[in-house]
């Protein structure tokens, strides 16, 4: 039957066929696409046009660029806060702390959870800032190398202390007076953040941990270590496991500590460096041990028996989320007045209550034990002076130092 | 892009005097143009002009940037995450040739013998993208636990060794090593290969079929010289809609992968928001671009074919 098998189609035949098949249509053609890329290129190649671009330096005034401040005839405030960090009723449609602040001041609040990540935000709202624009938020909340770069650049507000009387009082002595804003000139601290060594009991099956040693070195737990992608957090806590202080560290203490981790990689014991999806992990056991944030940890070990923690001998890394003005905002003295309630103990007490981070007010103790006995006497949401004892906070670097740490950081993670 | 260059329409050459209404057509087309031009010059041109500004600028946030044609940005980033643009080449491209093996005779199916099920079919190809990226991806580490059921079956059937061997997958999970990237990626870019071959191969003439059939071609050799040749604009379109975006893609290199699997597109968004490097990560970007630029072309070159729909 070979001899009926049909011949190959003339150049001419498979045009006309693919022409009547496409029936004439503008089909997007394979010469049209190459046209159309080498013009992209062209346009990409107009290079005259590019030397007009640049980015201008950071504003660097001293104190802030204020706006008019409407406070008084507008009688709101915007807050732009993390998801999840802030309490809610049964119903999930009201946050019963917001509402009271505006029940007692008449100033309404515009409470958005806009905030996932610092780095993203930062690249947000940068160009507005950069510009001297108005963010169109009274309030933000940042991590502490985040809001000290803020600080830094001179994007943010000074705070006037006679707004804020409770801030002052209440304030715990550990928050008082970071490196990066001494006194507490622009920030006041939403909540604490310590960070722990988490484990899942089942997937641990009777290896033993108490150290960050051992999650880099026992080789029963390879490829089952998780560390965090938050360079502070994991570098620190490494840090403090050799001995170092992550207060006061030098360049070197900070190549060893990268290159004890790197080790870890290479040997193929860290399974990964996360972000706030760690907790999926660690509940499911794909991660034995990892490197936490204890308020996660408060919640899952509620949800899983298997889930618990420890801290260290060594200590552990505390870092900050931090409540900021940012520069041209409309409504300064509002914003510092949501500032001030919240370091009254009663709303900071139904706060903690719901998220479970570490409490910056003091004297709230007796008040949270009326809401629940349990959060009261947890070290991980009021720390006990034990608990306090071990804490230690990440140094500020100069943006030098942030860039080149980052950067070597950013290579032990795999880029 | 064919059709900014087509000539307006030519006047009728026996109009005995020139009509305004014709006149004012003269512009249509461009009025008509005019709103996709301005879209593509605000949110392509002038983008692409600020990045490739920004890879050549040097400078630091406090300071900020200036323009000092410093092209050795490029030679910088490329020396040093060159291994990331390898393996962002090399998973994307397995997922492309994983995808059409997959999509291909789903597709096939869909068109030539689904009958009545065919609309239910292809609601299942495009339901998962009613589900957000993200959560699908996610689904993966479910579906890939250590010691879940998959994973467990594999290990059982000793595949894991070889995987292992190969270096695709290390010790007994698959989480967290190339080989869960690749499927990540084959997972969440199989319905753009499935959509335009199914274009391609549903526009064919069943009368083609019946005809090799009558001239004794048998059924495998109506596929190879009838069928496939008549899909190739499917295959490449099919082949580029799901390379091109699975080489920039970082969400399952991020999700599924290791230190060992990172991308570029993961090195581009630390270079961006973490270390705050702007100019090596605009550099990187339009490497990856030229790269893709670069490659597209001569497969389009090669493939021989000259529809893309």
């Amino acid at each position: 039957m070979e001899q009926y098998e049909p011949d190959r189609l003339s150049p001419a035949q498979v045009a006309a066929m693919r022409r009547s098949l496409t029936n004439g249509r503008a089909a997007l053609t394979r010469r049209s696409l190459l046209r159309a890329s080498a013009g992209g290129a062209l346009a990409a190649g107009g290079i005259g046009t590019l030397s007009a671009c640049g980015i201008p330096a950071a504003g660097r005034s001293q104190g802030g660029v204020s706006a008019e401040d409407h406070s008084a005839k507008e009688k709101t405030v915007s807050f732009s806060n993390w998801t999840e960090y802030m309490d809610v009723d049964d119903s999930g449609k009201h946050h019963p702390t917001l509402e009271e602040f505006t029940k007692r001041t008449g100033v309404k609040v515009k409470y958005t959870e806009d905030i996932n990540d610092n780095n993203e935000f930062f690249g947000k709202i940068k160009p507005q800032l950069a510009a001297g624009q108005d963010t169109g938020r009274d309030l933000i909340v940042l991590t502490d190398w985040l809001a000290g770069r803020l600080i830094r650049l001179g994007w943010v507000q000074k705070l006037d202390p006679s707004n804020l009387p409770h801030a002052y009082a209440n304030l715990s002595a550990q928050f008082r007076s970071p490196d990066w804003d001494p006194g507490r000139a622009y920030s006041y601290v939403w909540q604490g953040i310590s960070t722990v060594i988490a484990y899942n009991k089942k997937a641990l099956d009777g290896v033993e941990v108490t150290s960050l040693s051992d999650l880099l070195d026992n080789p029963k737990l390879k490829g089952r270590v998780g560390f965090l992608s938050e360079m502070r957090d994991s570098v620190g806590m490494t840090l403090l496991d050799m001995g170092k202080d992550p207060a006061h560290f030098t360049a070197d203490d900070y190549d060893a500590a990268i290159a004890r981790l790197q080790k870890a990689v290479d040997k193929g014991q860290i399974r990964r460096f996360t972000g706030n999806d760690y907790t999926s992990d660690l509940t499911s056991g794909d991660f034995a041990a990892c490197v936490a944030w204890a308020g996660d940890v408060v919640q899952l070990k509620a949800d899983s028996p298997d889930i618990d923690f420890l801290i260290p001998d060594s200590g552990y890394v505390t870092s900050t989320d931090n409540l900021l003005i940012p520069n041209k905002a409309r409504h300064k003295t509002n914003a510092e007045r949501l500032i001030d309630y919240y370091y009254e103990p009663k709303p900071a007490a139904e706060l903690a209550a719901y998220i479970n981070y570490v409490c910056p007010v003091d004297g709230v103790k007796a008040e949270l034990a009326k809401i629940d006995e349990d959060a009261a006497n947890n070290p991980l949401i009021i720390p006990d002076k034990a608990m306090a004892a071990k804490s230690h906070a990440f140094r500020s670097l100069s943006s030098k130092e942030e860039t080149e740490f980052e950067e070597k950081f950013a290579k032990l993670t795999g880029a | 892009m064919s059709t900014l260059t087509e000539a307006p329409p030519p006047l009728a050459p026996e109009a005995p005097e020139p009509k305004p209404p014709q006149r004012r057509g003269r512009w249509t087309p461009y009025w008509l143009l005019l709103p996709g031009i301005l879209w593509l010059v605000v949110f392509f041109a002038l983008p692409m002009i600020y990045q490739a500004s920004t890879s050549v600028q040097t400078g630091s946030l406090e300071e900020g940037y200036k323009v000092t044609w410093h092209f050795a940005t490029y030679w910088d980033a490329l020396s040093a995450y060159w291994p990331q643009f390898v393996r962002s080449v090399l998973y994307a491209g397995t997922a492309t040739i994983l995808c059409l093996l997959l999509g291909y005779p789903l597709a096939y199916l869909i068109a030539f013998r689904a009958g009545r099920w065919r609309n239910l079919i292809m609601i299942l190809v495009i339901a998962p993208f009613f589900t957000s990226f993200l959560i699908r991806t996610l689904a993966w580490k479910t579906i890939l636990a250590d010691g879940g059921p998959l994973v467990g079956a594999l290990d059982t059937l000793h595949v894991l060794d070889v995987t292992d061997w190969l270096g695709w997958t290390a010790g007994d999970r698959v989480l967290a090593t190339p080989l869960a990237v690749v499927c990540g990626l084959t997972y969440n870019f199989l319905p753009f290969m499935i959509l335009p071959l199914y274009t391609s191969l549903e526009r064919i003439d069943g009368r083609l079929h019946e005809a090799a059939g009558d001239l004794y071609a048998r059924p495998w050799t109506t596929f190879r010289k009838v069928t496939f040749p008549l899909s190739m604009p499917g295959v490449v379109s099919g082949t580029l809609l799901t390379f091109i975006p699975a080489a920039g893609d970082y969400v399952n290199a991020d999700l599924l992968g290791s230190t060992d699997t990172r991308m570029v597109g993961n090195v581009i968004q630390t270079q961006f928001l973490r270390v705050l490097d702007y100019p090596t990560a605009a550099a990187l970007s339009f490497i990856l671009m030229a790269a893709i630029l670069l490659m597209v072309t001569l497969y389009i070159r090669r493939s021989g074919t000259e529809d893309l729909v």
